[in-house]
């Protein structure tokens, strides 16, 4: 219990403290996407990860929650209505939940594929009708607003960048916790022995789809808060955010930071947005690396970063992790360099101009020795990579059995 | 009237019958492995662009011939090397590789081609007028799409139907096991299929490049409603794949020629609105402005009222 609330208090210390930190007008902006993604990421884990069903239409509330968001704030501007912009991710909120009411009602029968392609569907409607509604989305250029109107809040009027950070944080923190706690609940509880045997739970009584249907509203509920904070933070939003590129690129960050459990989708939220904002300075094409390393994850970390870490459970407890350091650090020297050497020859395949720096080495596109060097790195690389895999296969072993088990 | 009507049947036949190619092989793919393959339609982008890139130098027929083959090749190496990996983790994780896999074809297409249009030509041996009608030119070209996707229909329910390997295929299907306890491999007629499928696609792409524009966006136009035709049609049927293909594209190109629309609806109902009332938008609606979301409230209706689609089997 103490350990749970010191890991909530270092989170909420975290929340605080980073912008004193990293101060610059980049790093607040960063950590502002990164409140929205966290949100947004999260509440897709309870869709995917706690109630096993696959959303390529998530989007959908994160961008009808947005789009009220910034109606509600040009009625603000306007008088129509009063109160603080401080409340805006909650009207978010309630407009997901009620889109997430409305949609589930239907589409929460099936899990599976069935509720995939209910999902897809769902989502390329909204998002195709959104071009047509102009009245409401602002065709392509959006729909914009003004957070710096409406009652001021203890007199912060949410001028800066840093107390609109503030602002997020404090609601990504309350997401965060309620999105815990209910996890913790019997319905959160059902919702995940839903996704594991659907069958076994109604025969103890409960229907599968209310479970589902649960689950789907407080999911809808949270994105439409994430949607919410993103109005707030941009002040305006467009189509793109409820099309079903949003939709995967929430797919994209749970799956990297790991499915089913509760830290993984914030591990992807943070190096998504970090790859997304910092990343895209040096290079075009980090959406390539992006794709490239998404691939890889789900063929080779099934359970993301978070299971990544998980796996060291057994060897933390039996305190044999140290034993695993060199073995690591044996194979993972030649596969960074082997990783380094290809984006190498990515980036001078891509060049137009005759030299470029990369990590300290000039480069020349156009030469052949520059080309050589890469193939003879990358290869030679390879291959001390692929022959140090025995070592940590026998490494790992030895790390995860009992001492009884060596006889074997 | 009429002129408009054939054309728009003509038009819809054509994509139609490009959107059953696209749709054989995914219905194939799902039928066998039991995953839809969202990276099917950038199979299809890829047809294109190795077609494009071959009919550069040796000109349109050879590209017709190898891009498909190529593309059938790496769709059976994908198989071979990630997806029968990923098989073991379950069917959202192969659903999910399949999307990532989408998501990086498209990024490669943007890195080997270029993020802009490519002017991929049709052949000039078939640039002349078919027939003339009402003053309007038919172009050979689109007869030979079509010419092509039904000899593929009825090639592929020939094969599958009446010949050994099909009746292999089958019986894979529906009993792996027993199928190979008879000494059949699996595990490589799955590959096969795979492979064949992909190349399909990728066929579909070569023919559909020069008309339907050759550009890194084209999987994702064509991807979300092959995935819609499959789930109309029932999936893993292959006869409902090509109704709900023929369906869809005329469904589309009925409502893009039609002038129809809400405010015809209101005048024949005597009803009337100001231009400044909020719901504008919705009271000037006009079909040629929702064809695009036609298939999709289709997929929507049809798998609320019947979720195994029109020629699907009862769920298991």
């Amino acid at each position: 219990m103490i350990q749970r609330v010191a890991i909530w208090l270092s989170y909420l210390g975290a929340l605080l403290l980073l912008p004193l930190f990293f101060d610059s007008v980049l790093a607040i902006s960063i950590f502002n996407q990164m409140a929205i993604a966290i949100v947004f990421a999260l509440s897709y884990n309870m869709l995917l990860g706690q109630g096993g069903m696959l959303s390529f239409g998530h989007a959908v509330y994160f961008g009808l929650g947005g789009f009220l968001a910034v109606h509600a704030l040009v009625m603000i501007e306007f008088e129509t209505v009063y109160f603080s912009v401080v409340l805006i991710p909650l009207v978010g909120g309630l407009i997901g939940l009620l889109a997430a009411v409305f949609i589930g009602s239907f589409s929460t029968h099936k899990a599976g594929t069935v509720f995939a392609m209910i999902s897809l569907g769902i989502g390329e409607l909204i998002a195709a009708s959104s071009l047509i509604f102009v009245g409401f989305f602002g065709g392509e250029a959006g729909v914009s607003g003004d957070r710096t109107y409406g009652p001021p809040f203890f007199g912060i009027e949410f001028l800066r960048d840093v107390e609109v950070y503030y602002l997020a944080a404090f609601w990504v923190f309350l997401a965060t916790l309620f999105m815990y706690l209910f996890t913790q609940t019997p319905a959160g509880r059902m919702a995940n022995a839903v996704r594991d045997n659907p069958e076994r739970a109604e025969f103890i009584g409960y229907s599968a789809r209310r479970v589902r249907y649960i689950s789907f509203c407080a999911a809808g509920f949270f994105a439409g808060v994430a949607g919410g904070l993103f109005a707030l933070n941009y002040e305006f939003i467009t189509e793109e955010n409820l099309n079903a590129a949003t939709s995967g690129r929430v797919l994209l960050m749970a799956y990297i930071g790991g499915l089913g459990y509760f830290i993984g989708p914030i591990i992807g939220a943070v190096i998504l947005t970090l790859m997304n904002s910092l990343l895209s300075n040096f290079t075009d094409l980090w959406m390539l690396y992006l794709g490239i390393l998404f691939v890889l994850t789900v063929l080779f970390l099934p359970r993301g970063f978070a299971g990544f870490i998980m796996m060291h459970q057994v060897a933390w407890i039996r305190g044999k992790l140290t034993t695993l350091a060199i073995p690591y650090l044996l194979t993972g020297i030649p596969a960074g360099v082997f990783a380094a050497a290809v984006i190498a020859m990515v980036e001078m395949s891509h060049s137009e101009s005759d030299a470029f720096n990369f990590l300290g080495l000039s480069l020349d596109p156009g030469g052949a020795l520059s080309w050589l060097l890469m193939l003879v790195l990358a290869s030679a690389s390879l291959f001390a990579t692929r022959s140090s895999l025995p070592q940590l296969r026998a490494a790992w072993e030895g790390a995860n059995s009992l001492p009884g088990d060596e006889t074997e | 009237m009429l002129e408009v009507f054939i054309f728009a049947t003509l038009n819809g036949l054509v994509t139609g019958l490009l959107l059953f190619m696209l749709a054989s092989g995914l219905t194939l793919i799902f039928s066998m492995m039991g995953v839809l393959n969202f990276a099917h339609a950038s199979f299809y982008m890829l047809g294109a662009y190795v077609a494009y890139s071959i009919s550069v130098h040796l000109g349109f027929w050879t590209g017709l011939i190898l891009a498909p083959l190529l593309v059938g090749m790496l769709g059976a190496l994908v198989e071979r090397y990630a997806l029968r990996r990923v098989h073991q983790a379950g069917h959202v994780a192969e659903l999910v590789f399949t999307f990532g896999l989408a998501f990086l074809i498209e990024e490669a297409v943007q890195f080997f081609w270029g993020p802009d249009t490519k002017n991929y030509q049709s052949p000039d041996l078939l640039d002349f007028p078919l027939f003339t009608l009402f003053g309007q030119e038919f172009s050979a070209y689109r007869g030979f799409m079509i010419a092509i996707s039904v000899a593929i229909f009825v090639g592929l329910y020939y094969v599958l139907t009446r010949s050994r390997v099909g009746l292999i295929i089958q019986a894979a299907i529906t009993h792996p096991h027993t199928v190979a306890n008879l000494g059949h491999n699996v595990p490589l007629i799955f590959m096969g299929v795979f492979g064949v499928g992909t190349a399909l696609a990728g066929l579909a792409g070569v023919i559909a490049g020069p008309v339907l524009t050759t550009f890194p966006g084209m999987a994702l136009v064509l991807g979300s409603i092959v995935f819609v035709i499959v789930v109309i049609g029932g999936l893993g049927s292959l006869e409902g794949a090509f109704i709900a293909s023929l369906m869809i594209g005329l469904l589309q190109s009925y409502a893009i020629a039609s002038d129809l629309g809400v405010p015809d609806l209101l005048s024949w109902l005597g009803l009337e609105f100001a231009r400044d009332h909020p719901l504008n938008d919705l009271w000037t609606l006009t079909l040629p402005q929702i064809a695009p979301i036609l298939p999709f409230l289709l997929l929507v209706l049809v798998l609320i009222f019947r979720p195994t689609g029109l020629m699907g089997n009862r769920e298991q």
